[in-house]
Protein backbone atom coordinates (compact mmCIF):
# COMPACT_ATOMS: atom_id res chain seq x y z
CA UNK A 1 0.00 0.00 0.00
CA UNK A 2 1.56 3.17 -0.95
CA UNK A 3 2.06 6.08 1.64
CA UNK A 4 -0.53 8.50 0.22
CA UNK A 5 -3.00 5.03 0.13
CA UNK A 6 -2.63 4.52 4.16
CA UNK A 7 -2.88 7.78 4.65
CA UNK A 8 -6.31 7.65 3.26
CA UNK A 9 -7.70 4.93 4.49
CA UNK A 10 -6.15 4.69 8.27
CA UNK A 11 -6.29 7.69 9.01
CA UNK A 12 -9.79 7.91 7.12
CA UNK A 13 -11.02 5.01 9.36
CA UNK A 14 -9.12 5.94 12.88
CA UNK A 15 -10.65 9.66 12.75
CA UNK A 16 -13.94 8.05 12.00
CA UNK A 17 -13.92 5.61 15.30
CA UNK A 18 -12.34 8.46 16.95
CA UNK A 19 -15.65 11.02 16.14
CA UNK A 20 -17.66 8.83 17.89
CA UNK A 21 -14.92 8.28 20.89
CA UNK A 22 -14.04 5.18 19.48
CA UNK A 23 -17.68 3.98 18.43
CA UNK A 24 -19.62 3.35 21.29
CA UNK A 25 -22.95 2.58 19.89
CA UNK A 26 -24.16 5.17 23.06
CA UNK A 27 -22.89 8.19 21.21
CA UNK A 28 -23.27 6.86 17.90
CA UNK A 29 -27.06 5.52 17.92
CA UNK A 30 -28.56 8.77 19.45
CA UNK A 31 -26.89 11.11 17.41
CA UNK A 32 -26.80 9.65 14.24
CA UNK A 33 -30.19 7.70 13.63
CA UNK A 34 -33.06 8.44 16.96
CA UNK A 35 -32.33 12.31 16.30
CA UNK A 36 -32.72 12.49 12.78
CA UNK A 37 -35.39 10.27 12.80
CA UNK A 38 -37.65 12.32 15.08
CA UNK A 39 -36.51 15.47 12.45
CA UNK A 40 -38.30 13.86 9.82
CA UNK A 41 -41.62 13.19 12.18
CA UNK A 42 -41.86 16.70 13.86
CA UNK A 43 -42.01 18.27 10.38
CA UNK A 44 -43.99 15.83 8.90
CA UNK A 45 -46.20 16.35 11.60
CA UNK A 46 -45.57 19.88 11.43
CA UNK A 47 -47.06 20.26 8.03
CA UNK A 48 -49.99 17.64 8.73
CA UNK A 49 -51.14 20.23 11.20
CA UNK A 50 -51.45 23.14 9.15
CA UNK A 51 -52.57 21.04 5.52
CA UNK A 52 -49.57 22.31 3.82
CA UNK A 53 -47.50 19.81 2.04
CA UNK A 54 -47.72 15.87 2.08
CA UNK A 55 -45.96 13.84 4.10
CA UNK A 56 -43.36 13.10 1.42
CA UNK A 57 -42.61 16.28 0.78
CA UNK A 58 -41.30 16.54 4.32
CA UNK A 59 -40.02 13.00 4.57
CA UNK A 60 -37.45 13.38 1.20
CA UNK A 61 -36.23 17.06 1.99
CA UNK A 62 -35.83 15.97 5.47
CA UNK A 63 -34.34 12.65 5.27
CA UNK A 64 -31.70 13.91 2.43
CA UNK A 65 -31.08 16.68 4.84
CA UNK A 66 -30.24 14.51 7.93
CA UNK A 67 -27.33 13.34 5.63
CA UNK A 68 -25.43 16.71 6.48
CA UNK A 69 -25.47 15.55 9.95
CA UNK A 70 -22.22 13.34 9.32
CA UNK A 71 -21.40 15.78 6.06
CA UNK A 72 -21.46 18.98 8.26
CA UNK A 73 -21.24 17.95 11.53
CA UNK A 74 -18.63 15.07 11.00
CA UNK A 75 -16.33 17.06 8.90
CA UNK A 76 -16.34 19.74 11.91
CA UNK A 77 -15.71 17.90 14.03
CA UNK A 78 -12.98 15.50 12.36
CA UNK A 79 -10.94 18.44 11.77
CA UNK A 80 -11.93 20.33 15.35
CA UNK A 81 -11.09 17.44 17.05
CA UNK A 82 -8.06 17.20 15.71
CA UNK A 83 -7.16 20.33 17.57
CA UNK A 84 -9.08 19.62 20.72
CA UNK A 85 -7.36 16.66 21.02
CA UNK A 86 -3.86 18.83 20.23
CA UNK A 87 -3.10 15.94 17.32
CA UNK A 88 -3.73 18.70 14.71
CA UNK A 89 -0.27 19.85 15.07
CA UNK A 90 1.51 16.58 14.73
CA UNK A 91 -0.80 15.70 11.43
CA UNK A 92 -0.09 18.69 9.33
CA UNK A 93 3.67 18.96 10.97
CA UNK A 94 3.81 15.13 8.65
CA UNK A 95 4.76 15.59 4.78
CA UNK A 96 1.85 13.47 3.83
CA UNK A 97 -0.92 14.36 1.26
CA UNK A 98 -2.82 16.31 2.43
CA UNK A 99 -5.35 15.42 -0.31
CA UNK A 100 -5.38 11.90 1.25
CA UNK A 101 -5.53 13.08 4.95
CA UNK A 102 -8.33 15.35 4.52
CA UNK A 103 -9.81 12.90 1.68
CA UNK A 104 -9.60 10.33 3.80
CA UNK A 105 -11.35 11.84 6.52
CA UNK A 106 -14.55 12.51 4.46
CA UNK A 107 -15.12 9.17 3.07
CA UNK A 108 -16.47 7.59 6.05
CA UNK A 109 -18.20 10.67 6.87
CA UNK A 110 -19.77 10.77 3.18
CA UNK A 111 -20.84 6.87 3.74
CA UNK A 112 -22.28 7.84 7.03
CA UNK A 113 -24.19 9.98 5.39
CA UNK A 114 -25.79 8.07 3.11
CA UNK A 115 -26.50 5.30 6.03
CA UNK A 116 -28.40 8.17 7.96
CA UNK A 117 -30.12 9.16 4.96
CA UNK A 118 -31.57 5.40 3.71
CA UNK A 119 -32.42 4.74 7.46
CA UNK A 120 -34.35 7.83 7.59
CA UNK A 121 -36.16 6.86 3.86
CA UNK A 122 -37.12 3.68 5.42
CA UNK A 123 -38.33 4.29 9.11
CA UNK A 124 -40.09 6.90 7.23
CA UNK A 125 -41.90 4.20 5.24
CA UNK A 126 -42.76 2.48 8.05
CA UNK A 127 -43.90 5.41 10.38
CA UNK A 128 -45.88 7.82 8.18
CA UNK A 129 -47.72 7.71 5.00
CA UNK A 130 -44.97 7.85 2.45
CA UNK A 131 -44.50 4.69 -0.60
CA UNK A 132 -42.71 6.04 -3.33
CA UNK A 133 -42.99 3.71 -6.15
CA UNK A 134 -40.24 0.61 -6.14
CA UNK A 135 -39.27 2.13 -9.51
CA UNK A 136 -38.15 5.52 -8.34
CA UNK A 137 -35.37 3.79 -5.24
CA UNK A 138 -32.37 3.31 -7.61
CA UNK A 139 -32.93 7.11 -9.15
CA UNK A 140 -33.26 7.95 -5.38
CA UNK A 141 -30.18 6.14 -4.72
CA UNK A 142 -27.98 8.12 -7.18
CA UNK A 143 -29.44 11.41 -5.85
CA UNK A 144 -28.98 10.75 -2.44
CA UNK A 145 -25.34 9.72 -3.22
CA UNK A 146 -24.87 13.04 -5.10
CA UNK A 147 -26.45 15.39 -2.89
CA UNK A 148 -24.43 13.37 0.16
CA UNK A 149 -21.04 14.33 -1.57
CA UNK A 150 -21.97 17.72 -2.04
CA UNK A 151 -22.95 18.18 1.70
CA UNK A 152 -19.73 16.60 2.56
CA UNK A 153 -17.73 19.05 0.26
CA UNK A 154 -19.79 21.80 2.28
CA UNK A 155 -18.91 20.11 5.81
CA UNK A 156 -15.40 20.16 4.18
CA UNK A 157 -15.53 23.79 3.58
CA UNK A 158 -16.60 24.44 7.77
CA UNK A 159 -14.19 22.08 8.52
CA UNK A 160 -11.12 24.16 6.66
CA UNK A 161 -12.92 26.87 8.61
CA UNK A 162 -12.15 25.59 12.09
CA UNK A 163 -8.56 25.94 11.14
CA UNK A 164 -9.14 29.96 11.62
CA UNK A 165 -12.02 29.54 13.84
CA UNK A 166 -11.56 28.60 17.60
CA UNK A 167 -15.29 26.37 17.11
CA UNK A 168 -16.30 25.08 14.21
CA UNK A 169 -19.54 24.42 15.76
CA UNK A 170 -19.71 27.93 15.73
CA UNK A 171 -20.31 27.65 11.88
CA UNK A 172 -21.89 24.27 11.67
CA UNK A 173 -24.53 24.37 13.93
CA UNK A 174 -26.00 27.81 11.94
CA UNK A 175 -25.16 26.08 8.69
CA UNK A 176 -27.06 22.94 9.82
CA UNK A 177 -30.08 24.66 10.88
CA UNK A 178 -30.18 27.18 8.01
CA UNK A 179 -30.37 24.49 5.62
CA UNK A 180 -33.79 22.89 7.33
CA UNK A 181 -34.90 26.83 5.94
CA UNK A 182 -33.31 27.35 2.72
CA UNK A 183 -32.24 24.19 0.92
CA UNK A 184 -36.40 23.70 0.29
CA UNK A 185 -36.35 21.17 3.27
CA UNK A 186 -39.67 22.18 4.91
CA UNK A 187 -40.23 25.14 2.49
CA UNK A 188 -40.41 25.42 -1.07
CA UNK A 189 -37.78 27.87 -2.07
CA UNK A 190 -40.17 29.92 -4.72
CA UNK A 191 -41.53 31.39 -1.68
CA UNK A 192 -38.62 32.25 0.07
CA UNK A 193 -37.57 36.50 -0.43
CA UNK A 194 -35.51 36.47 -3.87
CA UNK A 195 -32.44 37.39 -2.39
CA UNK A 196 -32.86 34.25 0.26
CA UNK A 197 -33.66 32.34 -3.00
CA UNK A 198 -30.47 33.25 -4.59
CA UNK A 199 -28.40 32.13 -1.88
CA UNK A 200 -30.33 28.45 -1.78
CA UNK A 201 -29.44 28.10 -5.10
CA UNK A 202 -25.67 28.13 -4.55
CA UNK A 203 -26.08 25.80 -1.24
CA UNK A 204 -25.82 21.95 -1.60
CA UNK A 205 -29.01 20.09 -0.98
CA UNK A 206 -31.59 22.58 -3.11
CA UNK A 207 -31.21 20.78 -5.98
CA UNK A 208 -30.94 17.36 -5.09
CA UNK A 209 -33.88 17.70 -2.81
CA UNK A 210 -35.67 19.07 -5.93
CA UNK A 211 -34.57 16.41 -7.74
CA UNK A 212 -35.36 13.79 -5.27
CA UNK A 213 -39.13 15.01 -5.01
CA UNK A 214 -39.95 14.90 -8.42
CA UNK A 215 -38.33 11.12 -8.48
CA UNK A 216 -40.58 10.07 -5.90
CA UNK A 217 -43.68 11.50 -7.80
CA UNK A 218 -42.80 9.26 -9.92
CA UNK A 219 -40.64 11.35 -13.10
CA UNK A 220 -37.34 9.09 -14.54
CA UNK A 221 -34.29 10.41 -13.06
CA UNK A 222 -33.65 11.19 -16.89
CA UNK A 223 -35.59 14.19 -16.24
CA UNK A 224 -34.06 15.28 -13.31
CA UNK A 225 -30.38 15.29 -14.79
CA UNK A 226 -30.36 19.04 -14.65
CA UNK A 227 -30.59 19.05 -11.39
CA UNK A 228 -28.34 16.27 -10.54
CA UNK A 229 -25.16 18.08 -12.14
CA UNK A 230 -26.12 20.70 -10.67
CA UNK A 231 -25.89 19.70 -7.00
CA UNK A 232 -22.83 18.02 -8.82
CA UNK A 233 -20.53 20.58 -9.89
CA UNK A 234 -22.07 22.82 -6.52
CA UNK A 235 -19.99 19.55 -4.29
CA UNK A 236 -16.98 20.02 -6.53
CA UNK A 237 -16.71 23.41 -6.58
CA UNK A 238 -16.92 23.17 -2.39
CA UNK A 239 -14.52 20.52 -2.62
CA UNK A 240 -12.58 22.81 -4.44
CA UNK A 241 -12.29 25.67 -1.78
CA UNK A 242 -11.96 23.22 0.37
CA UNK A 243 -8.51 22.24 -0.23
CA UNK A 244 -7.62 26.11 -1.51
CA UNK A 245 -8.96 27.04 2.58
CA UNK A 246 -7.19 24.58 3.92
CA UNK A 247 -4.09 24.66 2.50
CA UNK A 248 -4.60 28.39 3.12
CA UNK A 249 -5.30 28.47 6.80
CA UNK A 250 -2.35 25.38 7.48
CA UNK A 251 0.40 27.87 5.67
CA UNK A 252 -1.22 31.09 7.62
CA UNK A 253 -1.31 29.25 10.95
CA UNK A 254 2.40 27.91 10.56
CA UNK A 255 3.24 31.64 10.09
CA UNK A 256 0.85 32.77 12.73
CA UNK A 257 1.71 29.87 15.18
CA UNK A 258 -1.93 30.26 15.92
CA UNK A 259 -2.74 26.11 15.02
CA UNK A 260 -3.00 25.18 18.55
CA UNK A 261 -5.03 28.30 20.00
CA UNK A 262 -8.46 27.40 21.71
CA UNK B 1 -31.87 27.99 53.63
CA UNK B 2 -30.01 31.32 54.07
CA UNK B 3 -27.04 29.64 53.05
CA UNK B 4 -28.97 27.62 49.89
CA UNK B 5 -30.54 31.04 48.52
CA UNK B 6 -26.53 32.39 48.55
CA UNK B 7 -25.69 29.54 46.62
CA UNK B 8 -28.89 29.68 44.75
CA UNK B 9 -28.69 33.61 43.59
CA UNK B 10 -24.82 32.96 42.96
CA UNK B 11 -24.87 29.84 41.17
CA UNK B 12 -27.82 31.51 39.23
CA UNK B 13 -25.95 34.31 38.21
CA UNK B 14 -22.51 32.78 37.56
CA UNK B 15 -24.32 30.29 35.19
CA UNK B 16 -26.32 33.42 33.25
CA UNK B 17 -23.17 35.20 32.83
CA UNK B 18 -21.01 32.02 31.49
CA UNK B 19 -23.72 30.77 29.09
CA UNK B 20 -24.01 34.76 27.47
CA UNK B 21 -20.46 34.42 26.58
CA UNK B 22 -21.10 31.36 24.94
CA UNK B 23 -21.42 31.83 21.32
CA UNK B 24 -22.54 28.95 20.25
CA UNK B 25 -25.29 28.95 23.39
CA UNK B 26 -26.39 32.15 22.27
CA UNK B 27 -27.13 30.48 19.23
CA UNK B 28 -29.27 28.02 20.25
CA UNK B 29 -31.44 30.54 22.53
CA UNK B 30 -31.50 33.18 20.02
CA UNK B 31 -31.25 31.96 16.48
CA UNK B 32 -32.23 28.74 16.07
CA UNK B 33 -35.79 29.58 17.39
CA UNK B 34 -35.80 32.32 14.86
CA UNK B 35 -34.82 29.57 12.26
CA UNK B 36 -37.49 27.28 13.42
CA UNK B 37 -40.12 30.28 14.14
CA UNK B 38 -39.66 31.30 10.55
CA UNK B 39 -40.28 27.66 8.86
CA UNK B 40 -43.14 27.32 11.00
CA UNK B 41 -44.54 30.42 9.72
CA UNK B 42 -43.82 29.76 5.87
CA UNK B 43 -45.65 26.26 6.48
CA UNK B 44 -48.45 27.96 8.10
CA UNK B 45 -48.72 30.10 5.13
CA UNK B 46 -48.20 27.51 2.46
CA UNK B 47 -51.30 25.72 4.28
CA UNK B 48 -53.51 28.70 4.03
CA UNK B 49 -53.82 29.25 7.80
CA UNK B 50 -52.20 32.58 8.84
CA UNK B 51 -54.56 32.81 11.75
CA UNK B 52 -52.39 29.94 13.26
CA UNK B 53 -48.92 32.04 13.36
CA UNK B 54 -49.34 33.42 16.79
CA UNK B 55 -49.61 30.17 17.77
CA UNK B 56 -47.04 28.91 16.01
CA UNK B 57 -44.80 31.97 16.91
CA UNK B 58 -45.34 31.12 20.92
CA UNK B 59 -44.54 27.85 20.32
CA UNK B 60 -41.09 27.93 18.29
CA UNK B 61 -40.72 30.62 21.15
CA UNK B 62 -41.16 27.91 24.25
CA UNK B 63 -39.40 25.57 21.96
CA UNK B 64 -36.29 27.79 22.01
CA UNK B 65 -37.03 27.70 26.09
CA UNK B 66 -36.61 23.92 26.09
CA UNK B 67 -33.38 23.71 23.34
CA UNK B 68 -31.40 26.25 25.51
CA UNK B 69 -32.57 23.88 28.44
CA UNK B 70 -31.59 21.05 27.19
CA UNK B 71 -28.38 22.10 25.54
CA UNK B 72 -27.81 23.68 29.06
CA UNK B 73 -28.89 20.95 31.17
CA UNK B 74 -27.02 18.05 28.99
CA UNK B 75 -24.11 20.20 29.01
CA UNK B 76 -24.03 21.30 32.57
CA UNK B 77 -22.13 18.12 34.81
CA UNK B 78 -20.05 17.65 31.37
CA UNK B 79 -18.80 20.83 30.79
CA UNK B 80 -17.96 20.93 34.92
CA UNK B 81 -16.36 17.50 34.27
CA UNK B 82 -14.46 19.35 31.80
CA UNK B 83 -13.00 22.21 33.57
CA UNK B 84 -12.38 20.02 36.19
CA UNK B 85 -14.45 21.62 39.01
CA UNK B 86 -17.07 18.50 39.08
CA UNK B 87 -15.24 16.51 41.80
CA UNK B 88 -14.44 19.76 43.84
CA UNK B 89 -18.57 20.72 43.74
CA UNK B 90 -19.63 17.49 44.71
CA UNK B 91 -16.76 17.62 47.50
CA UNK B 92 -18.26 20.96 49.14
CA UNK B 93 -20.34 20.50 52.14
CA UNK B 94 -23.90 21.88 50.22
CA UNK B 95 -25.74 18.84 48.70
CA UNK B 96 -24.93 18.85 45.29
CA UNK B 97 -29.00 19.39 44.30
CA UNK B 98 -28.49 22.49 45.76
CA UNK B 99 -25.65 23.66 43.34
CA UNK B 100 -27.06 22.23 40.26
CA UNK B 101 -30.46 23.44 40.39
CA UNK B 102 -29.46 26.94 39.98
CA UNK B 103 -27.27 26.08 37.16
CA UNK B 104 -30.37 24.28 35.32
CA UNK B 105 -33.00 27.16 35.91
CA UNK B 106 -30.18 29.75 34.80
CA UNK B 107 -30.37 27.75 31.48
CA UNK B 108 -34.06 27.74 30.91
CA UNK B 109 -34.16 31.31 32.39
CA UNK B 110 -31.77 32.37 28.96
CA UNK B 111 -34.22 30.77 27.12
CA UNK B 112 -36.97 33.62 27.87
CA UNK B 113 -34.62 35.50 25.14
CA UNK B 114 -35.89 32.97 22.72
CA UNK B 115 -39.63 33.84 23.71
CA UNK B 116 -38.62 37.47 23.12
CA UNK B 117 -36.97 37.28 20.25
CA UNK B 118 -39.41 34.87 18.43
CA UNK B 119 -42.62 37.27 18.96
CA UNK B 120 -40.39 40.69 18.14
CA UNK B 121 -39.47 38.88 15.06
CA UNK B 122 -42.74 37.56 13.84
CA UNK B 123 -44.21 40.89 14.73
CA UNK B 124 -41.85 42.65 12.75
CA UNK B 125 -41.10 40.63 9.86
CA UNK B 126 -44.59 38.68 9.31
CA UNK B 127 -46.79 41.30 10.89
CA UNK B 128 -47.76 38.99 13.75
CA UNK B 129 -49.96 41.21 16.24
CA UNK B 130 -48.82 40.59 19.61
CA UNK B 131 -51.84 41.09 22.14
CA UNK B 132 -51.88 39.10 25.48
CA UNK B 133 -55.21 38.11 26.25
CA UNK B 134 -54.77 37.94 30.16
CA UNK B 135 -51.03 40.10 30.73
CA UNK B 136 -51.03 39.31 34.57
CA UNK B 137 -52.06 35.88 34.12
CA UNK B 138 -48.78 35.68 31.72
CA UNK B 139 -46.57 37.46 34.12
CA UNK B 140 -47.29 34.90 36.77
CA UNK B 141 -46.94 31.70 34.34
CA UNK B 142 -44.17 32.62 32.79
CA UNK B 143 -41.80 32.04 35.40
CA UNK B 144 -43.50 29.35 36.59
CA UNK B 145 -43.29 27.50 33.10
CA UNK B 146 -39.48 28.34 32.74
CA UNK B 147 -38.93 27.13 35.89
CA UNK B 148 -40.65 24.12 35.36
CA UNK B 149 -38.69 23.43 32.34
CA UNK B 150 -35.26 24.47 33.98
CA UNK B 151 -36.52 21.55 36.81
CA UNK B 152 -37.15 19.01 34.36
CA UNK B 153 -33.66 20.13 32.84
CA UNK B 154 -32.04 19.06 36.07
CA UNK B 155 -33.96 15.79 36.43
CA UNK B 156 -32.30 15.29 33.01
CA UNK B 157 -28.72 16.54 34.07
CA UNK B 158 -29.10 14.47 37.62
CA UNK B 159 -29.21 11.09 35.20
CA UNK B 160 -26.15 12.53 33.62
CA UNK B 161 -23.76 12.41 36.66
CA UNK B 162 -22.91 8.54 35.88
CA UNK B 163 -22.64 8.89 31.71
CA UNK B 164 -20.14 10.45 29.75
CA UNK B 165 -22.26 10.12 27.14
CA UNK B 166 -24.71 12.68 28.01
CA UNK B 167 -24.03 15.33 25.42
CA UNK B 168 -25.13 12.91 22.61
CA UNK B 169 -28.27 12.21 24.68
CA UNK B 170 -29.19 15.45 25.06
CA UNK B 171 -28.71 16.36 21.31
CA UNK B 172 -31.33 13.88 20.45
CA UNK B 173 -34.09 14.58 22.96
CA UNK B 174 -34.59 18.23 21.52
CA UNK B 175 -37.14 16.82 18.08
CA UNK B 176 -38.43 13.93 20.32
CA UNK B 177 -39.64 15.98 23.26
CA UNK B 178 -41.16 18.84 20.83
CA UNK B 179 -43.18 16.41 18.97
CA UNK B 180 -44.69 14.59 21.97
CA UNK B 181 -45.15 17.76 24.32
CA UNK B 182 -47.04 19.18 20.94
CA UNK B 183 -45.08 22.43 21.01
CA UNK B 184 -45.74 23.65 17.48
CA UNK B 185 -49.36 21.44 16.88
CA UNK B 186 -51.77 19.81 18.83
CA UNK B 187 -50.96 16.54 20.38
CA UNK B 188 -54.60 15.29 19.14
CA UNK B 189 -52.59 14.59 15.75
CA UNK B 190 -50.15 11.77 16.90
CA UNK B 191 -50.87 8.45 18.46
CA UNK B 192 -52.97 8.07 21.46
CA UNK B 193 -50.24 6.50 23.05
CA UNK B 194 -48.35 9.42 22.85
CA UNK B 195 -49.99 11.65 24.89
CA UNK B 196 -49.31 10.35 28.32
CA UNK B 197 -45.64 10.62 27.86
CA UNK B 198 -46.46 14.60 27.09
CA UNK B 199 -48.41 15.05 30.36
CA UNK B 200 -45.53 13.77 32.40
CA UNK B 201 -43.09 16.81 29.99
CA UNK B 202 -43.12 19.99 31.12
CA UNK B 203 -42.84 21.94 28.14
CA UNK B 204 -46.54 20.27 27.61
CA UNK B 205 -47.87 22.22 30.32
CA UNK B 206 -45.00 25.26 30.31
CA UNK B 207 -46.50 25.85 26.03
CA UNK B 208 -49.89 25.80 27.55
CA UNK B 209 -49.39 28.17 30.11
CA UNK B 210 -48.12 30.66 27.76
CA UNK B 211 -50.70 30.06 24.66
CA UNK B 212 -53.77 30.48 27.07
CA UNK B 213 -52.68 33.56 29.11
CA UNK B 214 -51.86 35.19 26.02
CA UNK B 215 -54.56 33.77 23.25
CA UNK B 216 -57.23 33.71 26.07
CA UNK B 217 -58.49 30.68 27.93
CA UNK B 218 -57.85 29.81 31.65
CA UNK B 219 -54.35 28.42 32.13
CA UNK B 220 -55.06 28.08 36.40
CA UNK B 221 -54.98 24.66 35.55
CA UNK B 222 -51.76 24.63 33.50
CA UNK B 223 -50.26 26.47 36.06
CA UNK B 224 -50.80 24.00 38.81
CA UNK B 225 -49.38 21.21 36.68
CA UNK B 226 -46.52 23.50 36.40
CA UNK B 227 -45.95 23.70 39.73
CA UNK B 228 -46.84 19.90 40.56
CA UNK B 229 -44.53 18.45 37.80
CA UNK B 230 -41.72 20.97 39.34
CA UNK B 231 -41.82 19.32 42.96
CA UNK B 232 -41.99 16.05 41.23
CA UNK B 233 -39.29 16.66 39.38
CA UNK B 234 -36.91 17.96 42.32
CA UNK B 235 -37.83 15.09 44.59
CA UNK B 236 -37.06 12.53 41.79
CA UNK B 237 -33.26 14.16 40.65
CA UNK B 238 -32.69 15.21 44.46
CA UNK B 239 -33.13 10.98 44.41
CA UNK B 240 -31.10 10.31 41.66
CA UNK B 241 -28.33 12.53 42.49
CA UNK B 242 -27.57 11.09 46.22
CA UNK B 243 -27.60 7.59 44.48
CA UNK B 244 -25.31 8.23 41.74
CA UNK B 245 -23.29 10.61 42.94
CA UNK B 246 -22.70 7.85 45.83
CA UNK B 247 -22.08 5.30 43.10
CA UNK B 248 -19.85 7.83 41.05
CA UNK B 249 -17.56 8.29 44.64
CA UNK B 250 -17.42 4.61 44.99
CA UNK B 251 -16.72 3.71 41.15
CA UNK B 252 -14.05 6.37 40.90
CA UNK B 253 -16.08 7.30 37.96
CA UNK B 254 -17.01 11.57 38.80
CA UNK B 255 -14.06 12.83 36.54
CA UNK B 256 -13.66 10.45 33.93
CA UNK B 257 -14.47 12.04 30.67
Amino acid sequence: MTAAARVFFLGGLTSYRALFNWLRPAYYFPTMLAGPLFQILFFAYLGRSVGAESDAFYVVGNAVQISAMAGVFGMAITIGGERWTQTLGPLLATPASRIAIFLGRAVPNLAQGLLVSTFGFTMSWLLVDFDPPRSSIPGLAVIVLVTTTSCTAFGMVIGALGLRLRDSFMIANPAYFLMLLLCGVNVDVEVLPEWLESISRVLPLTHGIEAAREVVSGAPLSSVVGLVRTELVIAVVYAAAAFFLLRYFEEESRRKATLDRM
Amino acid sequence: MRNALRIFGAGWWMNMKQLTQSPLFVFTSLIEPLIMATIAFYTAKAGGKPEALFYLAIGAGVMGIWSSTLFGSGGVISWQRWEGTLELLVASPPPLIVIVVPLTIATSSIGIYSLTATLLWGRFLFGIPFDLAHPWLFAVGLPIAVVAMGLLGLLIASTFVLYREANALSNMLEFPIALVTGLLFATSLLPGWTRPIGWLLAPTWAARVIRESALGGNPLFEIAMCVILSGVYLVLASHFLRVLEVRARAKATLALA
